[in-house]
């Protein structure tokens, strides 16, 4: 089991550090100085020169990255262009938004997919199969932007129940638990965690299906056990895949969450995201990308170690 | 089963696949939807009542049902059924091209990889997983981001987050096939390496990566309208659905209706796409 886990943590220490490299190498993509962002075309030599060790740009990019990497690993990671604040701040205060909202998401999404595909994968060919997967059809096939632009058609246009956009009658820094702040959440959330639902239905309908026609489940039927023992047999079986899905869809929701912060103006992540690229911001765009994937590299890496601890049979091979 | 008692001399497996898709109703249909778009948007300069691009400051925002404008006009005072058809030749080109170049792209590299073997192998796909660690729509914005706004952009963003998708399903199975006796004899007898994957390998690999890439196909269409969506995709006033839905969203207070139709036909598209691949993957599944 610990060998397991070191394994693991091994595997995932270069993937991490690649990761460092590509968030830091992504803006020289484009064509041209990233310079360009910051001083006016028409600035003289001596101004941008003065820029360039500014920034510390007038270093060669390996060495940029590596004094990068240096003082990210400290928790420094630069200033944001557009806001002179530091990007560390800017970035903890959007994913801690972003966090909230994915979290309820994508709760409330594996919570309705795991009950919906139960119940489709129990009565297999009935109406609740059908509705079932025509549901997770839809969630897949559903631009959820749209979607969110729909729902706040209807219960924030016509009904008047929601708030269209924002994080709280007074912006997002005094994020509260009642009714008067979790009211700007539920279209967000509810347009967010149709993404997991659909696959998370998906997935469980053909697990449960699959299960029930194994071997053991008909042998636990005939020594008599009642269809609530036998289904906690069945749980227990479909438990540690359900749980590597909806943890990676946790993760694609980190990421996934970019247009649906747009339409609802939301401010986590997304919208530092948008900012950072359409202000040419790069220590900004740098660190988003950074903090984002470093928390699904995290995230890939619990899931691993957690499949053991419910399923034993997977840390011994 | 003695119900089939036609016998099929020498049909070829893909006639067999579409024969056994014509009998699934839910991808015919589809099919059929899908079919019906792309038309309207390959032949939108003759079918379309309007010029995309000709705005009247009178005529904006009229709703849906209005004489000379059924779906009314955009924000600018354009024809929506005009604007819609035009949107769907960006929007289609943008869904589709990237799963193309990473259908070609990614089975040449999983080929390869999966053939040789050993350290070239473990190579190229631990470089591939490092993209494992993005998420998908996360790596797309962000490529397209550092590249910058517009259509050529986005297509190489939406490419390069797929390659390695395919990379990984033409690996695994050019790997598993590589082992086969089979593939072993016909290197015995004296076949290069070329004409073993051409003939032997390729044949094996192409369906499960073809079903693959069916299934990306609305992953696309909803990621590439989402580009544009977020102003990195094409720039206006190029119609396109995403964009559309974008500049619309002002419009939700005073014709919501209107703001929703491009996003439906993203929709719509996009789940004839998914019902579509789900019947290819169960019509290719049952070997005869």
């Amino acid at each position: 089991m610990l060998t397991y886990i070191l394994k693991r943590l091994l595997y995932a220490l270069p993937i991490a550090l690649s990761v460092t490299v590509v968030s830091f190498m992504l803006v020289y993509l484009a064509p041209g100085d990233p310079l360009n962002a910051i001083a006016p075309a028409d600035a003289p030599a001596d101004v941008i020169e003065a820029l360039k060790s500014a920034y510390g740009l007038d270093r060669p990019v390996p060495v940029q990255y590596a004094l990068w990497l240096w003082r990210a690993v400290q928790g420094d990671l630069g200033t944001s262009i557009a806001s002179g604040r530091a990007v560390v701040t800017e970035v903890f205060g959007a994913v801690g938004n972003t966090l909230l909202l994915a979290g309820i998401a994508s709760g409330l999404g594996v919570l309705v997919g795991c009950v919906l595909g139960a119940l489709a994968g129990y009565k297999h060919g009935s109406g609740i199969d059908r509705a079932a997967t025509a549901l997770s059809v839809v969630g897949v096939s559903i631009p959820h932007y749209w979607l969110g632009l729909v729902l706040t058609i209807i219960f924030s246009t016509w009904l008047g129940w929601f708030p269209a956009m924002g994080a709280g009658p007074g912006g997002s820094a005094d994020w509260s638990w009642d009714w008067d702040h979790m009211r700007y959440l539920v279209l967000p959330a509810v347009t967010l965690s149709v993404i997991p639902m659909g696959i998370i239905t998906r997935t469980v309908r053909a697990l449960v299906a699959d299960m029930l026609e194994q071997e053991f489940v008909v042998a636990l039927r005939a020594r008599g056990l009642s269809g609530m023992a036998v289904f906690r047999h069945v749980a227990k079986n479909t438990a540690p895949t359900v749980l590597a899905v909806a943890g990676l869809q946790v993760g694609y929701l980190m990421g996934g969450s970019i247009l649906v912060e747009t339409v609802f103006a939301w401010p986590g992540t997304g919208f530092l995201l948008n900012t950072a690229i359409f202000q040419r911001d790069i220590p900004l765009l740098q660190g988003t990308l950074l903090v984002l994937c470093m928390f699904f590299v995290v995230l890939n890496l619990l899931v691993d170690i957690s499949q053991p601890l419910i399923d034993p049979r997977m840390g011994r091979g | 089963m003695t119900s089939s008692t036609t016998i099929i001399p020498n049909r070829s497996y893909w006639h067999v696949v579409a024969r056994q898709l014509r009998q699934e109703p839910v991808a015919m249909v589809s099919a059929v939807v899908l079919l019906l778009i792309i038309c309207a948007a390959v032949f939108a300069p003759w079918l379309a009542p309007a010029d995309p691009f000709k705005a009247s400051m009178l005529k904006r925002l009229l709703p849906i049902g209005s004489p000379g404008y059924w779906l009314g006009t955009d924000e600018l005072g354009r024809d929506m059924v005009t604007r819609l058809m035009y949107g769907g030749r960006l929007s289609l080109l943008m869904g589709v091209v990237p799963v193309f170049a990473a259908f070609f792209i990614g089975t040449s590299i999983g080929l390869f990889a999966g053939y040789v073997g050993g350290r070239v192998n473990m190579v190229i796909m631990r470089v591939l997983d490092v993209f494992y660690a993005f998420p998908s729509v996360l790596l797309a914005v962000a490529i397209s981001g550092a590249l910058g706004p517009g259509l050529s952009n986005s297509l190489i963003a939406l490419t390069l987050v797929f390659v390695p998708q395919v990379v990984r399903v033409a690996e695994s199975v050019t790997t598993q096939v590589r082992k086969l006796d089979y593939i072993e004899a016909a290197r015995m007898s004296g076949a290069s390496s070329f004409s073993i994957i051409r003939v032997h390998v390729l044949g094996n690999v192409l369906g499960p990566v073809f079903v693959y890439a069916t299934g990306l196909l609305s992953v696309s269409m909803i990621l590439a309208s989402g580009l544009s969506f977020l102003g990195l995709g094409v720039k206006p006033p190029e119609p396109e659905w995403g964009l559309m839905l974008n500049t619309l969203r002002s419009a939700i207070y005073n014709n919501p209706w209107i703001a929703a139709l491009p996003g439906a036909f993203i929709f719509i598209t996009s789940i004839a796409f998914n019902l579509l691949a789900d019947g290819v993957r169960s019509a290719m599944d049952i070997r005869r």
